[in-house]
């Protein structure tokens, strides 16, 4: 189908097709779960014929974030919308709870623990002891599950893995080592 | 060149935020490959992606502030040493392990409930940042205080090099809780917190980690240094500087 023909088809009042597109768009760094899974695409909107597709970075420093950029408006062109603009937002600040159920099944497949604990829940606290429990060494421990085996008797051995969304774990029971997908 | 007090003020104090966090980057990015464990190295350099992204962040905003043409990397790459506006602590040498790690411990200490306050700021940018940030950094400063725990709380020698560094680096972090007038004229029109505000929380997570690791703390009302924030630096961040700006002042516009 030629762009022209596509372009035609293209209703415009109806983000919704657009979504399932990007839908299809691979994380560059974890290619079983799509840019929608991740949570990083906060909104779909059109200005005339333009196409306003707004993301957030999931962490500051991610090098994967131009990779993204250029991935969601190479897969827009290729559906026919030639104007795409990209936009990004900072506030609200992405969080893993944004992440789709089948987003953390696919990880699970993929071999990586989705996240467990609940989000560090940083916007209620005001007070000094609020504020240290997120620090505390005496902070509850939290669960995760072996995506091999489904073992609970997991060790947490680095904070920060391969990619900077990921911790070091390892299973006591089958012993494997795997990747955890840290809450943020 | 922003000729009013106000934006100008306001520009350098961006300048404060992006530039500690660009140079204890690059400081970090040096142990690339060299970590003293795989799962160190790849946590430093974790830590040294998040800050220059933060670091972009700070500078990009600067850069519109100040309303010269200028962008990030020209301020990153085209700034002599007394242009720069980040603490003296970060500009320490790495040294050793411990030297590295006590170094940061009281940076994200610092950074976490500098970054907390700093999400009320009345500018809206820099609470987005700043909430951005902080995320990032509770994880750092879970993991800094985690290891001066093991470190510290672990052999003879383990625990003499931890408590060198503590000696050593301690007059740097009075720098960061000492307000000047520029800080004063941020926080009067609430876009910062008063630094002396933060210093009892950070004093206390500092005990706190301590007392664990069988450390001792140095006293609170010790001798400090002072002038990084103005501009008055410690020899080390020239060589700093001259490694991680060589590029762009061998062949200026250089793209990747």
């Amino acid at each position: 189908m030629d762009t022209q023909a596509a372009t035609t088809m293209i209703d415009r009042r109806n983000s919704a097709q657009v979504w399932s597109w990007l839908a299809e768009v691979p994380d560059p760094e974890i290619p079983v779960i799509s840019v929608v899974d991740l949570g990083i695409v906060r909104d779909v909107a059109w200005h005339g014929d333009e196409c306003v597709v707004t993301i957030t970075p999931t962490y500051s420093g991610c090098p994967a974030m131009t990779v993204i950029a250029d991935a969601i408006t190479q897969a827009l062109r290729e559906h026919g919308i030639e104007s795409v603009r990209l936009q990004t937002q900072l506030s609200p600040a992405w969080t893993t709870d944004w992440m789709s159920e089948d987003g953390k099944r696919k990880l699970k497949a993929y071999g990586i623990a989705p996240p467990a604990e609940q989000v560090i829940d940083i916007s209620g606290l005001r007070s000094d002891a609020a504020a240290a429990s997120a620090i505390s060494r005496k902070r509850p421990a939290l669960v995760v599950v072996c995506p091999h085996c489904g073992s609970s008797r997991t060790r947490i051995t680095s904070q920060f893995g391969s990619t900077p969304c990921k911790a070091l774990y390892r299973c006591d029971d089958c012993l494997e080592p795997f990747d955890y997908f840290k809450c943020h | 060149m922003a000729n009013d007090k106000f934006t100008n003020d306001k520009f350098n104090y961006l300048l404060r935020l992006g530039d500690t966090a660009l140079v204890l980057s690059q400081q970090l990015s040096k142990w690339c490959g060299k970590g003293p464990a795989l799962e160190e190295d790849m946590a430093l350099t974790n830590v040294a992606l998040d800050l220059i992204g933060q670091a972009r962040m700070w500078l990009s905003y600067a850069a519109e502030i100040e309303g010269a043409g200028r962008d990030e990397d020209q301020l990153a790459f085209l700034r002599d040493a007394h242009q720069f506006r980040n603490f003296l602590l970060v500009e320490q040498p790495n040294g050793n392990y411990a030297d590295t790690l006590v170094r940061q411990f009281f940076f994200d200490a610092w950074h976490y409930f500098y970054l907390g306050a700093l999400k009320q700021s009345s500018d809206q940018r820099i609470a987005e940042i700043a909430e951005k940030s902080l995320k990032e950094v509770t994880y750092h400063l879970r993991r800094s205080g985690d290891l001066v725990v093991r470190l510290g709380d672990g052999t003879e020698l383990s625990r003499s090099k931890v408590q060198t560094a503590v000696n050593a680096l301690w007059p740097y972090t009075g720098e960061m809780f000492k307000a000047d007038a520029l800080d004063d004229a941020m926080t009067a029109v609430g876009i910062a917190p008063d630094p002396a505000s933060l210093r009892a929380a950070w004093l206390d997570h500092v005990a706190e980690i301590f007392a664990e690791a069988t450390l001792t703390m140095p006293a609170p009302d010790a001798w400090m240094q002072k002038g990084g924030k103005q501009g008055v630096h410690t020899e080390h961040l020239g060589y700093l500087l001259a490694e991680m700006q060589f590029l762009q002042r061998a062949y200026p516009g250089a793209q990747w």
